[in-house]
């Protein structure tokens, strides 16, 4: 049975919805039809936004039309999508937690009755899905916080957070990719910078990756940083079977 | 050599078509807002379609000319003057060395387009030389232009063919209500069957919450069938999402690349330059039509463009006209 929607956005976009739910299974067939239409080199294809359970195609009409294009994608997804080998980049991300560079770990440790350095354990033993990215670049949507650790917003937002820092808020976790005003609570902060618009790639990750923190201190911290700032730092990557 | 900004304006930024191919990883397109304005201020110039060009909003820059190029102003009318003279607008002109133009406040239109035969030199990030101000990259240092910024120009092009045929008529943005067509969806199943009757045969007005993000209107209430929100997804250029407030909000150039409320419908690309040229208080009503209607119409008016260039690439029939001619060689040798 089709279990997806191709609906039109538009004269230049298409969205093709799948079942609307916040699901790892569910995200893995946006992340591979992303693949997969990528693989085709489509003429006209113009961007493409993958999110939760939603893929959205942008497109040039002059060079597709709609019932084209429509046509083209309806044959690709009875390709078989579920054969995504299943083989999964983790990004190990090391962070420096409390201090002056996570000013609320305690406040998280408080609210959920436990050390700071448990908080650390569990912020750092989950690989995380990195469900979609948005709202700012590099601004990922992670799914798999222990719910142990889940805590309020910040009554106040602050007005500046640094770019690199590391923060819960309600059932989320992320890094902040550049230095914007936010609400959520902050652990910690990581070398890493998972946007650079001079880097090649300026955005590290994907969305379909995972990311996995990994705790340091501070003197590791400040080498990394040096190591980053000479254009010598590579930020581990493995794979694993999903 | 290349512009300095006296004043620069209310909200000046270099501008293209915007940077694609990173929606993905969070990045917004940005762009110009006019797209049809500026597709013409390039036209008219010979410049690619992509060159970037400076936009204006409301209030225009005055800019003094450090060298010797050529120049066309599109969109709204800001009267513009060089040297204190009224400057024709949708017409290639060449600037002196030393020429200050200078646009006033928005009298139709409320955006501004000029394009430079020397293109600006700006960086290229990432596929585009557009100003990302949310992200602060492209363009003039990733900012709004502010006075005293100085831009250098690429290359030296001071010369086109059929110079004198090189104007089109300007297009008119007096208008105190629009239509604008749109496509339903990709969400309109969200909304009861009133709901969509209302939005499509009622009368909205532009807020004055209106800038290169977005655009809110005011009107009757358009009622979903369970609340308007959604699992975030993938926003257009002209996405029209209503929230629970009920209220159309249509998303622009700046918009961000994801959202989390139903979509009832998408404005066709051919006529956002009608609303981005609208001003506060315009009256908006929407008229659904199908995708294969809108982009019949985008390629209408692509051929409309191919006609614009070829106009300009033949001899001056008004060369016959001695005064006319006069006039527009007047400055060459002035």
């Amino acid at each position: 049975m089709q279990d997806y929607k191709i609906l039109v956005a538009g004269d230049s976009s298409v969205l093709i919805q799948f079942e609307q739910k916040i699901d790892p299974l569910i995200n893995r067939r946006v992340a591979a039809t992303v693949q997969l239409i990528r693989e085709q080199h489509i003429p006209g294809l113009v961007d493409m936004i993958p999110t939760y359970c939603s893929l959205l195609i942008n497109y040039d009409p002059r060079v597709i039309l709609y019932d084209a294009l429509v046509e083209r994608l309806s044959q690709l997804m009875k390709m078989e999508i579920a054969a995504d080998s299943g083989r999964k980049r983790v990004f190990e991300i090391p962070v420096c937690y409390g201090g002056e560079l996570g000013p609320d770990l305690q406040i998280v440790a408080d609210h959920a009755n436990l050390s700071p350095e448990e908080v650390i354990r569990i912020h750092t033993s989950t690989d995380y899905l990195i469900y979609m990215l948005g709202f700012l670049p590099g601004f990922t949507y992670l799914g798999g916080l222990d719910e142990q650790i889940h805590t309020p917003r910040l009554p106040n937002p602050r007005l500046l957070i640094p770019a690199g820092s590391v923060g819960i808020g309600g059932s989320q976790t992320g890094i902040y990719p550049l230095d914007s005003p936010g609400g959520w609570n902050l652990i910690g902060r990581t070398p890493v910078k998972t946007y650079d618009p001079n880097r090649a790639v300026p955005i590290l990750v994907e969305a379909g990756d995972y990311i996995r923190f990994v705790s340091i201190d501070r003197a590791e911290y400040d080498r990394i940083l040096d190591l980053i700032e000479r254009g010598e730092y590579t930020v581990p990557v493995h794979e694993k079977e999903a | 050599m290349g512009i300095r900004i006296i004043k620069a304006g209310m909200l000046t930024t270099v501008q293209d078509l915007g940077r694609t191919g990173y929606q993905a990883q969070g990045f917004n397109v940005a762009g110009v807002m006019d797209v049809r304005s500026f597709k013409i201020a390039n036209l008219l110039v010979d410049n690619p379609e992509n060159e970037p060009v400076l936009e204006f909003t409301l209030i225009g820059p005055t800019l003094e000319f450090t060298a010797d190029t050529i120049i066309a102003i599109t969109g709204g009318n800001f009267n513009p003057t060089i040297n204190g003279v009224p400057a024709a607008m949708y017409t290639a002109i060449y600037m002196h060395k030393g020429d200050v133009l200078k646009f006033g406040s928005a009298e139709t239109g409320s955006r501004g387009y000029v394009s430079f035969s020397s293109y600006l030199k700006v960086p290229n990030v990432m596929g585009s030389r557009c100003t990302n101000m949310k992200s602060s990259i492209g363009g003039f240092k990733g900012r709004k232009l502010r006075n005293e910024d100085y831009i250098s120009f690429r290359i030296k092009r001071r010369y086109l063919p059929f110079f004198l045929s090189r104007h089109l008529e300007p297009d008119n943005f007096d208008h105190d209500h629009i239509t604008l067509r749109v496509v339903m969806g990709p969400q309109d199943s969200a909304f009861t069957r009133d709901g969509i009757d209302t939005f499509l045969n009622s009368e909205y007005t532009i807020t004055n919450e209106f800038d290169r993000m977005g655009c809110r209107l005011d009107g009757p209430f358009i009622t979903s069938k369970n609340g308007s929100d959604i699992i975030s997804d993938g926003i257009c250029f002209g996405s029209i999402q209503v929230p629970s407030h009920g209220k159309p909000i249509i998303l622009l150039a700046d918009r961000q690349t994801t959202g989390g409320y139903a979509k009832i419908a998408t404005v066709c690309s051919v006529d956002i330059p009608k609303l981005v040229q609208s001003k506060t208080d315009t009256k908006v009503h929407f008229k659904a039509i199908t995708v294969q209607e809108a982009q019949h119409l985008l390629l209408a008016e692509e051929s409309e463009m191919s006609a614009m260039r070829a106009a300009i690439h033949k001899p001056c029939k008004e060369v016959l006209e001695c005064r006319l001619t006069a006039k527009r060689v007047r400055s060459l040798f002035e």
